[in-house]
C-alpha cells in the first residue's frame, strides 16, 4: 500500500500531468484560431471525427502512428545519453533509398529472401546516414543537432536527384518517381486498411528498446550515463562506443520507417515519402519524455492529430498547418514545465 | 561570370548575415537559438503580408523586425527564465513558427506585392565594374553590410559589448560584477530575432519576392553553422554570408547555362559545405568558443 | 581598533561553522587567519564579505556598525575579497577584466586611462601585469594581481585574501609578500586566509588561530613561534595506542601497485604530480596525508587510469598499467572511493541496487548482458550488506534521495564487497558520524586483513595515524615526507603537510616494508 503511494507521487503521475498539459495547448491553439475568426470547436471536432469517426479514420491513425513510433526511436535512443538526433527525416530517407536499391536491382527474388533482405537494407541505409554525425561528434566534437539538421537537407534532395535521374521510371513521362516495386517487394496490408507489417517493426522495435534498456547491460551502461557521464566514465563505461552505438541504432530504426514506407504505402520511391515523420518523431519522442511506453502513447496521440489535419482541410478548409501549431505548442508546453526528459526509466 | 556570381552572392548572402550577425549576438551572450529558423519565417510571412496590405516595404520590413523579435522572446523566456533545454527550445520555436507562418501565408502564396526596389548610389553606382557589384543593391542589402562593421565596433569597444561578452563567457563572474545577466540575455536574444526578422524580410520582399511555405529552406540553421565558422565575430561573418551566398547564386548561373548537373546535387552544396566547415574548424572552435556555450554544445545533459 | 568583528556565529545545516568568533584588526595590519580546513576561517570571511548574514554577532570598521547584506554592500563600505577561484574571464584581457569591475564606466570605455591606472599600481604596488594580455595566458601569480587590482579600482580598505598562496610557487609567493608589504604601508588593511605556517611566520603582522569554529588565540608574530603555532592548530593528541593490529602483513614479494617518478601535468592553477615514486603491498594500507589540492586527486586519476602519466611508470602487480583503460583496471582489481562520492561514484537518478553493479557489471549481468535478473541482483546485494552487519535499506529507491553520509557508506559497501586487490579511497569517512566512522575502519581493516592493498588518502590526521601501517605526506604534487605512525610526532606532520620543513628521509618510501 505504502509502495503504491510512492508511486503514485512520482512517474505514474507524469502521465497525467502531461494529459493536463496537452489541454493547455489544445485551448491556446483554440485563442489563436478564434483570433483568425475561424471556430475552435469545430475544428477539434473535426479532428477528433477524422480521427475516431470511421474505421479508415482509426486505421490510418495507426497508419501514421508506425513512422512516427520508428522515427520517434530514432531520438529517443540517442537521447538517452543526452545526445540530440534531429535527423530522422533524413535517416528515413536513406532507409527509403536503399530499400529502393534492392527492390529494384534484385526484385526478382522471391518474398521470403527479398523482403528481409529490404527490411535489413533499409536498418544500414538509416544506420549509415546516422554514422557521420555520430563520427564527427566522437571525434571531433561537432555538435550532431546541426550536423544531422543539415544531412536531412542533404539526403532529401539525393532522393529527389535518384528518382529523376538514375532510377527513374522510364515509362512515367517525367513523374518523379521509381518504377514500381514487384510483388515480392511489398509489404501486405492488412484488413482491407493501409495498415501494413511496418506495425509490427514498429512495436517490436519498441518492445526491443524497452528490454535493452531495462534488462540488458546495454542498456544499464546507457542509461548511467545519461544520468551521470562522469561517474560513467569512471567507472570505465566506453563513451565513445555508445555515441557511436546509440545514433545508429536510432537511425537504423528511422531508416526502416522509409523501408515501410516504399515497400507497403507508396510501393516506389517518389519525393514526399514522409509528411516530416522524422520531425514529428522528434517530438514524439520528446513529449514521451524518450520513454518506450510513452513513445507509444503519443505517437498515436500524433497519430490522431495528423488525421485530424486531413480532416479540416477537408470539412473546415483549415490549413494542415494547424495540427502543427498544436503540436509544437504542446512541445513547448511539456518543455516549459521542467519535466526532466526521462534518462532513467 | 565571376561578377554575376559575386554579386548574386552579396544579395543572396544578405538574409543570411543579417541572421547570422543576429546569432552572433544571441549566441555571445550564452544562449544558442536554433529557432532562427522560425525567427526568418516569421519575419518573412510578416513582412510579406504587411507589404501585401499597405503597399510599403518599409512597413513590411518594419512588421519583420516587429515578428523576428517576438517570436525569438518566447525562446528566451524559456531559456533564460524557466531554464529550459537550449536546443530542443529553438527547435520547438522553429516548428511553431514553420506551422504558424503555414497557417496565416495560406492566403497569400500566388500573390504579387510592390517589392523593396534596388537602391542605387548616385554616383558610386556608375564606376565600371564595382558600381554594379557593390553599390546597386536594394536598401537591406547596404544595412547588413554596414550593420556588420557597427556590430563589431559595439561588441569590442562599448561597455554593452563588454557586458554582453562577459555574460557569455562566465555569467557567474558577470553577475558578482553586478551584471544584471537575465536582462542581457532576454535582450540579446531579441535582438538576434529582430535581424532574423529583418532576414526573413529580404528574402521574401527583395530576394524571391513572393511568400511560400517554409521559404527559408535551412537558412537559419546554416546561419547557427556560419557562426561556428566565424568564430562569432561579426566581421567574419561577413565573408561567411557572402561565400554561402555565391553558392546559392553560383546554383542559378549553372542552371541558366545549361550545364548537365542536376540542380538537385547543385542545392546540396550549401547544406555539405557547411558541414565540411564545422568538421574542418572544429579544433579552433573549441578554443574561440564563449565559454558559456561549451555545456550547450558539448555537454552531454 | 579600525575592523572589529564581535560575536559571529554562523551555521548550516548539520555544521557549525562559526560559534562566537570575536576579532579585532587595526588599520595597515596585515592579520593572518590560520586554521585547517574546516576550521572556520572562509565562512568568517565569507560573512565580512556579505557572502554569508551571520546568525549572530557584529561587524564595525571604524567604530561605525555595518549591515552587510550582500557583497555589493561590502564593497561600498570597501571591503573586498580574493577567492581562491579567481572571479576572472580568461578570455578577456585584463583590461577588459578591471573594466567590469569598475564603479563607474563610461560608454566607450576609457581603456588608455585602465591601463595607465594598471601601470600606476604596477610601479607603485608591485601589481606589475601587461595589461593587455588575455586572463588565459597569464600565470597564476599574475592573475592574482588583476584580482587584486580590481579591488583597488572599486576602493576596497580592507583587502580580504582567501588561502592566496595555495596555488602560488615559492618565487611567486615571495612577490605576493612584497606586494602585500607596500600595500600596508599605504595603509591598506589585510586578512589572510591559510593554513600555512612558514608563510604566516614570514608575512603577517598578528596570527589568529581558529580550531573547529572557535579561536584559539590571537599571537603577535614576534611572541609566536612555529611550534606553538603548530600546537594550536592541531591540538592535543595523544599518540594512540594500537587500537588495531598495526603491523601489517606485507604479502608476497612483490607490492601490489608501484609508481616510478610518475607525473602528471596540472591543470588550471593545479600542481599535478611531480615526480612520484611509491609501493605498496598486499595487506597494508599507505596513509597519503596532505591538504587537499596538492596532487591527491591526480594521483588517484593517475592510478584509475583516467589520466594520462605524462612520465613515469605505473605498476599492477609487476605488469606495466601506465596506458591501461579504467576499464582494464577496475576489472583488473583495482576499487576507488573518489572525493566527491556523488558526483563522481554515483548516478543519482539511478536505483540503490543498480548503482551497487556499477563497478562490478560483468559480474551481475553475464551470459552477455541479456536478460538481467534485477530480482536476483537485489538478492545478492541484501546478502552483501547483511554480511556487513548493516539494515537494508529499500533497494529501489533513487540515490539521489540519500544523504551525503549514506551516500559514502554505500560506496565503501559496494567497492569493499569486490574483494579488490587494491583500493584507492579519498576521504572515506567525510560526512559519517562516529559510530559510522568507526564501522568504515573495521571494515578497512578487514580489507587490509584480508589482503588487500589500500592507499588511504585523507586529511584526517587521527584516522591516517590510527589506520595506515604507513604514511607520507604529499605537498605540491610531491612526496615531502615518509614515516610510519609513531616515528614523529603530530606536530612535525602538520609541518609537513603545510609545507614548512621537509623531512629529512630515512628510509625511502619505495622500499619495501620487511615482512613481519
Amino acid at each position: 500500500m505504502a509502495r503504491l503511494a510512492r508511486l503514485a507521487d512520482s512517474r505514474l503521475l507524469i502521465p497525467v500531468r502531461l494529459l493536463g498539459l496537452t489541454a493547455l495547448a489544445f485551448v491556446a491553439v483554440g485563442v489563436f484560431l478564434l483570433l483568425f475568426g475561424k471556430n475552435p470547436l469545430a475544428a477539434y471536432r473535426a479532428i477528433f471525427a477524422g480521427a475516431f469517426g470511421s474505421t479508415y479514420g482509426l486505421s490510418e491513425v495507426v497508419v501514421r502512428a508506425i513512422p512516427l513510433m520508428l522515427c520517434a526511436a530514432a531520438t529517443a535512443i540517442p537521447a538517452r545519453i543526452g545526445l540530440l538526433n534531429v535527423g530522422g527525416e533524413g535517416q528515413l530517407h536513406a532507409g527509403a533509398m536503399a530499400a529502393t536499391w534492392g527492390a529494384l536491382t534484385l526484385g526478382f527474388l522471391p518474398r521470403a529472401a527479398l523482403l528481409p533482405g529490404l527490411v535489413a537494407l533499409g536498418l544500414l541505409g538509416g544506420a549509415a546516414a546516422a554514422l557521420v554525425p555520430a563520427v564527427l561528434r566522437w571525434a571531433a566534437g561537432v555538435n550532431e543537432t546541426i550536423s544531422t539538421l543539415l544531412l536531412n537537407y542533404v539526403i532529401v534532395l539525393l532522393v529527389e536527384y535518384v528518382v529523376r535521374g538514375p532510377w527513374k521510371d522510364p515509362m512515367s513521362y517525367n513523374w518523379p518517381f521509381t518504377p514500381e516495386f514487384s510483388d515480392s517487394a511489398r509489404l501486405g496490408l492488412y484488413w482491407g486498411t493501409r495498415i501494413h507489417a511496418g506495425l509490427w517493426f514498429a512495436l517490436v522495435a519498441i518492445a526491443l528498446f524497452y528490454f535493452v534498456l531495462r534488462r540488458t547491460r546495454w542498456g544499464y551502461e546507457v542509461r548511467v550515463i545519461g544520468d551521470n557521464p562522469e561517474a560513467a566514465v569512471r567507472a570505465g563505461i566506453p563513451l565513445g562506443r555508445y555515441i557511436l552505438l546509440t545514433m545508429c541504432a536510432g537511425g537504423a530504426l528511422a531508416g526502416l520507417a522509409g523501408m515501410a514506407e516504399v515497400c507497403a504505402i507508396q510501393s516506389r520511391l517518389r519525393p514526399g515519402i514522409s509528411t516530416g515523420f522524422g520531425y514529428t518523431g522528434f517530438l514524439v519522442s520528446w513529449l514521451a519524455l524518450h520513454h518506450p511506453l510513452g513513445i507509444v502513447a503519443m505517437a498515436v496521440l500524433l497519430g490522431v492529430l495528423s488525421v485530424g489535419g486531413d480532416q479540416v482541410q477537408i470539412s473546415l478548409g483549415l490549413p494542415y498547418a494547424t495540427v502543427n501549431i498544436i503540436m509544437a505548442l504542446i512541445f513547448f508546453v511539456v518543455l516549459g514545465s521542467r519535466f526532466r526528459a526521462a534518462r532513467t526509466a | 561570370m565571376l561578377a554575376s556570381v559575386l554579386e548574386g552572392g552579396i544579395r543572396a548572402g544578405t538574409p543570411i548575415l543579417y541572421a547570422t550577425l543576429g546569432e552572433v549576438i544571441a549566441e555571445r551572450a550564452g544562449v544558442v537559438n536554433l529557432g532562427v529558423e522560425g525567427a526568418i519565417l516569421v519575419g518573412a510571412c510578416a513582412g510579406f503580408i504587411t507589404t501585401a496590405q499597405t503597399q510599403s516595404p518599409l512597413l513590411g520590413i518594419a512588421a519583420a523586425a516587429l515578428a523576428g523579435g517576438v517570436a525569438s522572446l518566447v525562446h528566451a523566456f524559456m531559456v533564460v527564465t524557466v531554464r529550459a533545454n537550449q536546443i530542443a527550445s529553438g527547435l520547438a520555436l522553429m516548428f511553431l513558427c514553420l506551422g504558424v507562418t503555414s497557417f496565416v501565408g495560406r492566403p497569400y502564396v500566388a500573390v504579387k506585392i510592390n517589392a523593396v526596389a534596388p537602391l542605387a548610389v548616385p554616383g558610386l553606382s556608375d564606376l565600371p565594374v564595382v558600381g554594379r557589384l557593390l553599390f546597386s543593391h536594394d536598401v537591406l542589402v547596404y544595412g547588413a553590410y554596414l550593420l556588420a562593421p557597427l556590430i563589431w565596433l559595439i561588441l569590442f569597444y562599448t561597455k554593452w559589448g563588454l557586458a554582453l561578452r562577459a555574460v557569455g563567457e562566465r555569467q557567474a563572474v558577470a553577475f558578482a560584477s553586478g551584471l544584471p545577466t537575465a536582462v542581457v540575455q532576454y535582450a540579446a536574444v531579441v535582438c538576434g530575432g529582430v535581424l532574423a526578422g529583418v532576414a526573413g524580410a529580404h528574402l521574401s520582399l527583395a530576394y524571391a519576392r513572393s511568400w511560400v511555405e517554409g521559404m527559408s529552406n535551412g537558412r537559419g540553421f546554416i546561419a547557427v553553422a556560419l557562426v561556428i565558422f566565424a568564430t562569432w565575430h561579426p566581421l567574419r561573418a561577413v565573408l561567411g554570408a557572402v561565400i554561402f551566398g555565391a553558392v546559392f547564386a553560383l546554383q542559378l548561373q549553372i542552371q541558366a547555362r545549361g550545364v548537365a548537373l542536376s540542380p538537385y546535387f547543385l542545392d546540396m552544396t550549401p547544406y555539405l559545405l557547411t558541414l565540411f566547415g564545422l568538421l574542418l574548424l572544429a579544433r579552433t572552435q573549441r578554443h574561440t568558443m564563449p565559454e558559456g556555450l561549451k555545456e550547450v554544445f558539448e555537454g552531454l545533459k | 581598533m579600525y575592523l572589529r568583528l564581535d560575536g559571529i556565529a554562523k551555521s548550516f545545516p548539520g555544521v557549525l561553522a562559526n560559534c562566537g568568533i570575536s576579532l579585532e584588526v587595526d588599520r595597515g595590519e596585515i592579520h593572518a587567519l590560520l586554521g585547517e580546513n574546516g576550521a572556520g576561517k572562509s565562512t568568517l570571511m565569507k560573512v565580512l564579505y556579505g557572502f554569508y548574514q551571520p546568525d549572530a554577532g557584529t561587524i564595525s570598521v571604524d567604530g561605525a556598525r555595518l549591515d552587510l547584506r550582500s557583497p555589493s554592500d561590502a564593497i561600498r563600505a570597501g571591503i573586498g575579497m580574493v577567492f581562491q577561484s579567481f572571479m576572472l574571464i580568461p578570455a578577456f584581457s585584463v583590461v577588459e577584466n578591471i573594466a567590469l569591475a569598475l564603479p563607474r564606466l563610461g560608454v566607450v570605455p576609457d581603456t588608455a586611462e585602465i591601463r595607465e591606472r594598471v601601470r600606476q599600481y604596477g610601479a607603485r604596488y608591485g601589481l606589475t601585469v601587461d595589461p593587455d594580455a588575455k586572463v588565459w595566458q597569464l600565470s597564476v601569480g599574475e592573475q592574482q594581481r588583476v584580482e587584486i587590482i580590481k579591488l583597488l579600482v572599486s576602493g576596497a580598505r580592507i583587502l580580504i585574501l582567501d588561502e592566496p598562496t595555495s596555488v602560488l610557487a615559492p618565487h611567486e609567493i615571495r612577490g605576493l609578500f612584497e606586494i602585500l608589504q607596500t600595500l600596508r604601508r599605504d595603509g591598506y588593511t589585510i586578512l589572510f586566509i591559510t593554513h600555512k605556517l612558514k608563510e604566516v611566520m614570514a608575512i603577517a603582522d598578528r596570527i589568529t588561530v581558529l580550531r573547529k569554529g572557535s579561536v584559539v588565540g590571537t599571537l603577535s608574530r614576534d611572541k609566536a613561534t612555529e611550534q606553538d603555532l603548530a600546537y594550536m592548530l592541531l591540538g592535543e593528541r595523544e599518540l594512540r595506542t594500537d587500537t588495531f593490529s598495526r603491523r601489517g602483513r606485507a604479502d608476497g614479494a612483490r607490492p601490489v601497485l608501484e609508481l616510478e617518478s610518475v607525473s602528471v601535468p596540472g591543470e588550471r592553477g593545479r600542481c599535478g604530480l611531480a615526480g612520484v615514486s611509491l609501493s605498496l603491498h598486499g595487506g597494508e594500507i599507505l596513509g597519503v596525508a596532505g591538504v587537499t589540492g596538492n596532487g591527491q586527486t591526480e594521483l588517484g586519476e593517475a592510478i584509475l587510469g583516467l589520466r594520462r602519466a605524462a612520465h613515469g611508470r605505473i605498476l599492477l602487480d609487476g605488469v606495466d598499467v601506465s596506458h591501461a583503460t579504467t576499464a582494464r583496471m577496475l576489472e583488473a582489481g583495482v576499487a576507488c572511493i573518489p572525493e566527491d562520492p556523488l558526483r563522481m561514484g554515483v548516478a543519482p537518478g539511478l536505483t540503490i541496487a543498480e548503482n551497487m553493479i556499477l563497478t562490478e557489471r560483468r559480474r551481475f549481468m553475464p551470459r552477455g548482458g541479456l536478460f538481467t535478473d534485477w530480482r536476483a541482483i537485489r538478492r545478492a546485494i541484501e546478502e552483501r550488506i547483511e554480511n556487513f552487519g548493516l539494515t537494508i535499506p529499500r533497494l529501489t529507491v533513487p540515490v539521489g534521495t540519500l544523504s551525503g553520509g549514506n551516500v559514502q557508506r554505500l560506496l565503501l559497501l559496494r567497492e569493499l564487497s569486490r574483494r579488490p586487490k587494491l583500493l584507492v579511497t579519498f576521504y572515506p569517512t567525510r560526512g559519517l558520524d562516529i559510530a559510522a566512522t568507526r564501522m568504515a575502519h573495521e571494515l578497512l581493516m578487514m580489507a587490509r586483513n584480508g589482503g588487500a592493498a589500500i592507499l588511504l588518502i585523507s586529511e584526517d590526521l587521527d584516522e591516517l595515524l590510527d589506520l595506515s601501517d604507513r604514511l607520507v605526506v604529499f605537498s605540491r604534487g610531491a612526496i615531502v615526507g615518509a614515516f610510519r605512525p609513531g616515528e614523529i610526532d603530530t606536530v612535525d606532520i602538520g609541518l609537513l603537510m603545510t609545507g614548512a620543513k621537509r623531512h629529512e628521509w630515512h628510509d625511502s618510501p619505495a622500499s619495501p616494508i620487511p615482512a613481519s
